[in-house]
């Protein structure tokens, strides 16, 4: 549990609301700016490295991400009630993981299935949820397994026809969102993309972790440092 | 029943599969150690399954983190300006 977090000064609660929506809007121009450079350098690293895999393990990937995680976060914590939240931890918890999710596939471009699956899962969700309430849908990211009847479909494997190797590619069609009913080569084709995104998401989520709990983060710059003494120079009053 | 015929490619061929195996295998950390290139397929869709699932947990235990971090930060606004500037 982190006990120092990063409390400011309550009095200046007010005026942060209204630099908030300004920096809002500036941040966006910032972020539309530097989603351009990703762009541009995503295009010279596609000619590098492979022909369509999006090179996920890039900074520029990275900080686009973790910035369109910053403000989903943020809208997260505004819409459930600001203060206290000791009930909500749970749901909180899963709503996060959501906003990850999505904010990861909105930095896939919609290029990859399960990128697109992820983010028409959501509205599919949004909408199934007031009505299928007594159903016990749980909305969580892959909560589209259970909307869905399982269907059967055929490999059209040749010399792969063993059921052990099919029952795993079945497993793994359902983990990766979207691709249940694809065949086998597109399954592995988008496993091997949602792989590396993922390895990208927890990436950024670990450093964003230690930022707000005011540890020193690896991966981030010496003012990550800067900012935990002044974490720990402020002495939060209460947690 | 009903089957999806893919548009793309009506006859898989099973050199393509195993190109697409032997990419996943490299992504795999537990096949990647061993630095042999004879995984079966069966072996490499287990690992990915178990990969995948891994990095499930390891999301939604950050999440949770992130989730109770973000309760305990009264006003963000300014440490997450702060935050966009770093990471920017």
């Amino acid at each position: 549990m982190a006990s120092s977090t990063l409390i400011p000064n309550p009095v200046t609660n007010n005026t942060d609301r209204a630099r908030d929506s300004s920096k809002r809007r500036k941040r966006k121009k910032i972020q539309r700016q530097s989603s351009g450079i990703g762009r541009d350098q995503n295009s010279q690293n596609l000619n590098n490295n492979n022909d369509q895999i999006t090179p996920w393990k890039s900074e520029v990937q990275q900080q686009v991400y973790s910035s369109k995680l910053l403000q989903a976060l943020r809208q997260v914590r505004q819409g459930s009630g600001s203060g206290t939240s000791s009930t909500k931890t749970p749901r909180r918890g899963r709503a996060v993981r959501e906003a990850a999710d999505r904010v990861l596939a909105v930095t896939a471009k919609g290029r990859t299935r399960w990128s697109r699956a992820i983010l028409t899962n959501k509205l599919k969700l949004k909408f199934m949820k007031s009505n299928r309430r007594q159903r016990g849908v749980v909305a969580t990211a892959t909560g589209n397994r259970r909307l869905k009847k399982p269907r059967v479909s055929i490999l059209r494997l040749k010399t792969k026809n063993l059921p052990a190797v099919q029952r795993k590619a079945r497993v793994l069609g359902r983990l990766v969102p979207g691709c249940r009913k694809q065949p086998l080569p597109v399954v592995l084709e988008e496993a091997t993309d949602y792989i590396a995104a993922l390895e990208m998401q927890v990436k950024a989520m670990a450093a964003l972790a230690d930022l707000l709990s005011g540890g020193s983060s690896s991966s981030s710059s010496a003012g990550a440092g800067n900012l935990g003494q002044l974490s720990f120079s402020r002495s939060p009053p209460s947690l | 029943m009903s089957s999806r015929r893919s548009r793309e490619a009506p006859r898989i061929t099973d050199d393509q599969i195993i190109q697409l195996l032997s990419k996943l295998q490299q992504l795999l950390p537990e096949i990647r150690n061993r630095r042999s290139n004879k995984a079966s397929a069966s072996k490499v869709l287990q690992e990915t399954c178990n990969y995948v699932r891994s990095l499930h947990q390891e999301v939604d235990d950050l999440s949770d983190r992130l989730s109770q971090l973000l309760s305990t930060v009264d006003a963000n606004s300014p440490e997450a300006s702060i935050i966009q500037s770093l990471i920017m």
